[in-house]
């Protein structure tokens, strides 16, 4: 098998874990510092991809629907946050998973009625349109754009949880929130900002998923199973460990299509099943958290 | 009911009075269907997935059956008796779609099954019908339900069959010396497509260059395409359906696939073509039992649209949207012919009918009872060259129906 191929196809990987893990990403930061298993980060996903469609053809520019998109889902999101998911905060953490699972239907039914339950097509912004020769093969020029924006949200996010206050306050509340309700921080706050940037980031990769796939109401179900099994390899509510797993499992997919493609959903179970076996933590485990 | 009732003032409610009370109370709900098994309307069941990857596809289907229905209650019905379409969700599962159809033929006391939208659902589907000595015109595709193995003298198959489809597509767009790439999906519906496809090369003397199985409703196909491309085929055969088909064509074209190599459908989706667009469908070749712009040459399929835009409110039929209505269509033809519902009688007169309601004559063969009818081969149009929004397809062939599409009776098994 020549080299080209292989670089062709590690590079397919890469781009299909940054998509993985910008859904993750979000799934694991609400379930890190809220503990709430979010379980409709999926239709979150799938309403930020409709969001982003419905914004660039208002505005004419696929690039207003990326940026507005995931603010107006996470606004969306810190509502959801405050009317429902705030009442279950101490309960059994089964009881947010039911809640937001009964929420994903209503919002699969809720697009359902608004737009239809066929497929409707997101074009490719113009700019992004055709491949780049990389002197090994031709790749799409939308998906290298899709590693590059996954890249810098993550250097983004990296920054705001470690060099700012505002990081230093959630990540202090992620460990023990009482504490920090003692010395005075209005925790109620910081949990409401953190579920509403959960939600943006699954309407961030909605948008960004949105010109590769078809849109349409059960986009986000698939993804909500691989956001999970994503988190579940790196380590639940760790964000390393979610980067490291989605990159894995994208180029784990990519190379086992390369020999045995009728095999490539199955190898990212697999791959959890053995991490689950080895390493049940995960990857990268956050230390002193109770699961 | 009597003895749940008999003992209102003790306390204590026993388990098992309780459950006599419960199954009592679960009578009663069942009551009015048991009542309405004795009256005489004519029931057909109609198991479809209408939720899940096939849904676009399915909610056509049962559009075009509803019509059907409508059009003969409208003239009176089978011999003074209603038509009733009992729809179903089979959630594009086998099990599921067994257990509905088992429903409809014990509870809803159907008279006939139309229905399902999966190779391998319509099997599950087709070995309740057989058992049961039930009616059942399949309208979705497959060659497996036309041999001897799965067939029954209760089995219609209304759909093409991947035979017949895969070699007009061929036979339009391979050519001698050719090399072909196929991407399939790793289910019935795409290993049988898979088998036409490599028939029809074998008969043109074109070459396969590999094929690469995907699994079934993968929303990502990227990590395929940098194999296929090293391949160097001049034509890529993607065997696959609904939002599959859609995905598939999307990102393949994302990869530059178009540019190197043709991209040939089995069957080229009206949903799916609307669902990404005309710049992405542009140039894929495919076959289909039906297409809207038949009209202009064909008056049965004039009068088709012209019922379907009257009732859904100047809307298109679409090509599973046309199986839905030819096969209940079919169906109460015979219904009409025999004179009722009793089904050796009607089967007898699906065996001997002669229809044209879509697009041209059909009959249901002997041996096989699949219906010999007219191929398709569609191109999807540019952007730039559709009159309206309509205007999907140009039609490249209407291969007129005739047995020798289909495979022999004595090679599918049967005694001839």
């Amino acid at each position: 098998m020549d080299l080209s191929l292989i670089i062709m196809q590690l590079l397919s990987g890469i781009a299909l874990g940054a998509v993985l893990v910008i859904t993750a990403l979000g799934l694991t930061i609400v379930f890190g510092m809220l503990g709430v298993v979010n379980f409709a980060h999926g239709a979150m996903f799938m309403i930020g991809a409709y969001a982003g469609l419905y914004l660039a053809s208002l505005t004419g520019s696929f690039w207003w629907g990326l940026l507005l998109a995931p603010i107006l889902i996470g606004a969306f999101g810190m509502l959801i946050e405050f009317v429902l998911i705030r009442r279950l905060y101490g309960r059994s953490i089964d009881d947010p998973l039911l809640l937001t699972f009964g929420l994903s239907y209503v919002l699969v039914e809720g697009v359902r009625i608004l737009f239809g339950s066929d497929g409707i097509p997101f074009p490719t912004p113009s700019q992004l349109i055709g491949v780049v020769d990389l002197g090994v093969g031709f790749f799409p020029r939308y998906r290298i754009f899709v590693i590059v924006m996954v890249a810098a949200v993550l250097v983004l996010l990296w920054l705001m949880l470690e060099k700012t206050r505002i990081g230093l306050i959630v990540r202090a509340g992620a460990r023990d929130p009482v504490i920090m309700q003692v010395l005075g921080v209005d925790i109620g706050r910081v949990w409401l900002a953190i579920f509403g940037l959960g939600v943006a980031l699954a309407a961030l990769g909605g948008v960004l998923a949105g010109p590769m796939r078809s849109v349409n109401p059960e986009m986000g179900s698939l993804v909500l199973a691989e956001a999970f099994v994503v988190t579940v390899i790196g380590g639940l509510g760790s964000i390393p460990g979610a980067v490291v797993a989605g990159l894995l499992v994208g180029i784990s997919i990519s190379m086992v299509a390369l020999v045995a493609p009728e095999m490539a959903t199955i190898v990212m179970f697999a791959l959890m099943a053995a991490v689950l076996l080895i390493r049940p933590q995960g990857l990268f485990n956050v230390r002193g958290r109770v699961a | 009911m009597q003895k749940a009732g008999s003992k209102p003032t003790e306390l204590k409610i026993s388990r098992r009075t309780a459950l006599a009370g419960l199954s009592a109370g679960a009578m009663a709900v069942a009551m009015p269907r048991l009542g309405r098994a004795a009256d005489d309307t004519v029931r057909i069941g109609f198991p479809t997935p209408l939720t899940g990857p096939f849904a676009a596809e399915a909610r056509d289907q049962v559009k075009c059956a509803e019509l059907a229905v409508k059009l003969v209650n409208d003239k009176g019905g089978i011999g003074g008796r209603k038509v009733e379409l009992l729809v179903r969700d089979d959630k594009l599962n086998a099990g599921e779609a067994a257990t509905r159809t088992l429903e409809l033929i014990e509870k809803d006391k159907v008279h006939a099954v139309v229905g399902a939208l999966s190779s391998a659902v319509q099997l599950a589907v087709n070995e309740v019908t057989r058992a049961r000595g039930v009616i059942y015109v399949s309208i979705s595709q497959s060659d497996t339900i036309n041999e001897a193995k799965d067939f029954s003298k209760y089995t219609f198959h209304e759909a093409l069959n991947p035979h017949m489809t895969t070699a007009a597509v061929a036979q339009h767009t391979f050519k001698k010396g050719m090399k072909v790439a196929h991407l399939v999906a790793d289910y019935a519906y795409g290993h049988e497509m898979l088998r036409g496809f490599k028939r029809a090369q074998a008969a043109i003397g074109a070459d396969s260059v590999g094929e690469i199985l995907h699994p079934f409703g993968a929303a990502d196909y990227s990590t395929f395409m940098p194999r296929l491309m090293s391949m160097r085929p001049d034509v890529l055969c993607i065997s696959n359906f609904g939002r599959d088909q859609a995905n598939a064509i999307k990102q393949a074209v994302d990869f530059g696939v178009k540019q190197q190599m043709k991209i040939v459908v089995p069957v080229l989706l009206h949903n799916q073509r609307l669902a990404v667009g005309a710049d992405v469908f542009e140039g894929v070749v495919g076959g289909a039992n039906y297409y809207w712009g038949l009209e202009t040459q064909s008056k049965s399929a004039a009068d088709f649209n012209g019922a379907f835009r009257a009732a859904n409110g100047g809307a298109i039929p679409t090509d599973y949207g046309a199986y839905g209505y030819s096969g209940v269509a079919s169906l109460l033809q015979a219904m009409q012919a025999a004179g009722g519902t009793d089904t050796d009688k009607v089967v007898d007169a699906l065996e001997k009918l002669q229809y044209d309601l879509t697009k041209g004559p059909q009959h249901y063969r002997k041996c096989d009872h699949q219906s010999v009818q007219s191929v398709l081969v569609l191109e999807s149009k540019k952007k730039s060259a559709m009159a309206n929004d309509n205007d999907l397809f140009a039609i490249l062939a209407n291969d007129a129906g005739s047995e020798d599409m289909l495979r022999s009776c004595s090679e599918l098994g049967h005694a001839t």
